[in-house]
């Protein structure tokens, strides 16, 4: 707009800025586009016939959602239910604990260049690698059951947690640390009363948005062995079982809801 | 302040007799749990194979480098189908997303009382089930296959994306808004010309973040017979041909970083 004087734009009717203004570009933007949806959707291959068979199944399970059924696999889901909640605890403790010290080395400002490197490597590689990739690959070491599952959730953990944190003690004001530092205070005392107090409520935010993280995802770690409600779930969906499924799905979005919302009061209570 | 007395001198401490007291009680309940959830886990381990994981570990190393290079000819397809099902997918997902973010922000929604919380209970339950739930559900309903996968990934994105759309028009400035009412514009009118243009920038930054996102999760939905690669790893898996298990999971990772890297470069260039 700023760049067309206002005598072309005068006596013509007026019309809405384009968001790319490079007509070039946009064009040429709008044609790669239309190209790969047509190349994307010519690859793609639906068998119609069998879409719309399962459009009765399709319409049983929404249907399942307005009589779940809590009761007949209650045991299964009790226990599914019960280790998934073990699982993100334990895991989010142990995750929480290990990327602090992580995040303190991941900062620019308060680590020295090699041990920043490391840290640093530490978090690209467990933030690169999805949960189900390393849970099939610990299911493969350590054998089926919760302590996979485990140790999936806290590598994930500390992948998300320390870059965070980093980031946060990164951007911290330099001022209040070195108060501290004057003071004379030891290294310990001046991560503990210049650092940690700026950095804290963030941290707890963050943290509760991991646990909340954690629950979501063990509830799939199932599929591949590692423990959780996931394998009652699969169970659930290959026996056609929907009214079990569609409870395991409103206990997990319930659960999903609760955390929300605690995670919102305890924000609003830190900051 | 909380002082206490040493030898009658007064000295600073943190924390007052009962803080500390209540404290220390939190940090004994927060230990007792993560002990339990420990042994419950603990419990459910065999822990010879624990000890016994070094070694396998060592073994699944030897045997899965070098990874089999020639085997790449046979990804072609798979990672198209991957990138067909994470774009697709976020397509789609935006479509849904953007009237439910309407229809769910505070100064937009038609009634706060009954449209909203319907809105809000789609952001919740899509966000809070994963995308390989969703598609264990869509496979039995519409059977195995590319579709399948980029219902799923749309499904599963519609939460996410319709979340943070309708936090960016809560921050609107209302000032355009009242300016585009005043001139006697229609409700249709002041959305296209008073509130999109100040959410487009934001729209496609979520729209990129969720691409990336969504194709780490298309590269694993294969796993449970949504398409893409991962279906190319869980067959590898079956067989325990590791050297191409190797070679995938380093296609995986390269993608992952592409996308990533990709998704950094265009926000830069919007925001």
């Amino acid at each position: 707009m700023s760049h067309r004087e206002l005598d072309d734009m005068l006596g013509k009717r007026w019309r809405k800025p384009a968001f790319v203004p490079n007509p070039l570009l946009r064009w040429g933007l709008f044609a790669g586009f239309v190209l790969y949806m047509i190349a994307a959707v010519m690859t793609i291959e639906v068998n119609w016939a069998r879409v719309y068979e399962g459009l009765d199944r399709g319409a049983a399970f929404i249907m399942a959602f307005t009589s779940p059924d809590f009761v007949s696999r209650a045991g299964a889901i009790w226990d599914g239910m019960l280790e998934s909640i073990i699982m993100t605890v334990a895991a989010s403790v142990v995750g929480i604990a290990i990327s602090i010290p992580i995040g303190l080395g991941a900062a620019r400002n308060i680590a020295p260049l090699p041990i920043y490197l490391i840290c640093r490597g530490i978090v690209a590689v467990s933030r690169a690698l999805q949960e189900i990739i390393v849970a099939i690959l610990l299911v493969a070491i350590f054998g089926f059951g919760p302590l996979a599952g485990f140790l999936t959730l806290s590598f994930a953990t500390i992948g998300f947690l320390s870059k965070l944190l980093a980031e946060d003690i990164e951007s911290m004001d330099r001022v209040q640390a070195e108060a501290i530092k004057a003071s004379g205070a030891k290294w310990m005392q001046w991560i503990n009363y210049g650092v940690q107090p700026q950095v804290i409520p963030r941290l707890i935010g963050l943290s509760m948005y991991r646990i909340d993280i954690n629950f979501r995802e063990s509830a799939i770690l199932g599929l591949v062995g590692a423990g959780g409600i996931g394998a009652t779930l699969n169970t659930a969906f290959d026996r056609y079982e929907y009214d079990t499924a569609a409870a395991i799905l409103i206990i997990i979005i319930v659960i999903v809801m609760a955390l929300e919302y605690l995670s919102g009061i305890i924000r609003a209570k830190v900051q | 302040m909380p002082v206490n007395e040493q030898s009658g001198i007064p000295v600073w401490r943190r924390r007052t007799t009962g803080e500390s007291l209540r404290q220390w009680g939190m940090w004994l309940i927060g230990t007792a749990i993560f002990v339990y959830c420990w042994q419950q886990i603990s419990e459910a381990t065999t822990w010879f194979f624990v000890w016994d994981a070094p070694r396998i570990a060592g073994d699944i190393w030897t045997r899965a480098t070098p990874p089999r290079w020639e085997y790449i000819t046979q990804l072609g397809r798979p990672i198209w189908d991957t990138l067909n099902i994470a774009t697709l997918g976020t397509i789609i997902a935006l479509f849904l997303a953007f009237p439910v973010a309407f229809l769910a922000a505070h100064n937009t929604t038609p009634s706060r009382f009954l449209i909203r919380p319907i809105a809000l209970l789609i952001i919740v339950s899509t966000r809070s089930i994963n995308s390989l739930i969703w598609a264990l559900l869509l496979i039995a309903i519409i059977g195995p296959g590319v579709f399948a996968g980029v219902i799923a990934i749309a499904i599963r994105s519609i939460g996410f994306c319709a979340k943070l759309l309708y936090e960016a028009i809560e921050e609107i400035d209302q000032t355009q808004v009242e300016a585009i009412t005043a001139t006697g514009a229609s409700r249709w009118q002041v959305m296209a010309y008073g509130i999109v243009p100040q959410i487009l920038p934001a729209f496609a930054g979520i729209a990129v973040f969720r691409w990336d996102i969504n194709i780490r999760e298309s590269t694993v939905l294969g796993l449970v017979g949504a398409g893409g690669i991962g279906l190319q790893l869980s067959a590898s898996l079956n067989v325990l041909a590791w050297p191409q298990v190797s070679l995938i999971l380093l296609v995986i990772l390269a993608a992952v970083v592409i996308s990533e890297w990709v998704s950094a470069k265009v926000r830069g260039a919007i925001i």
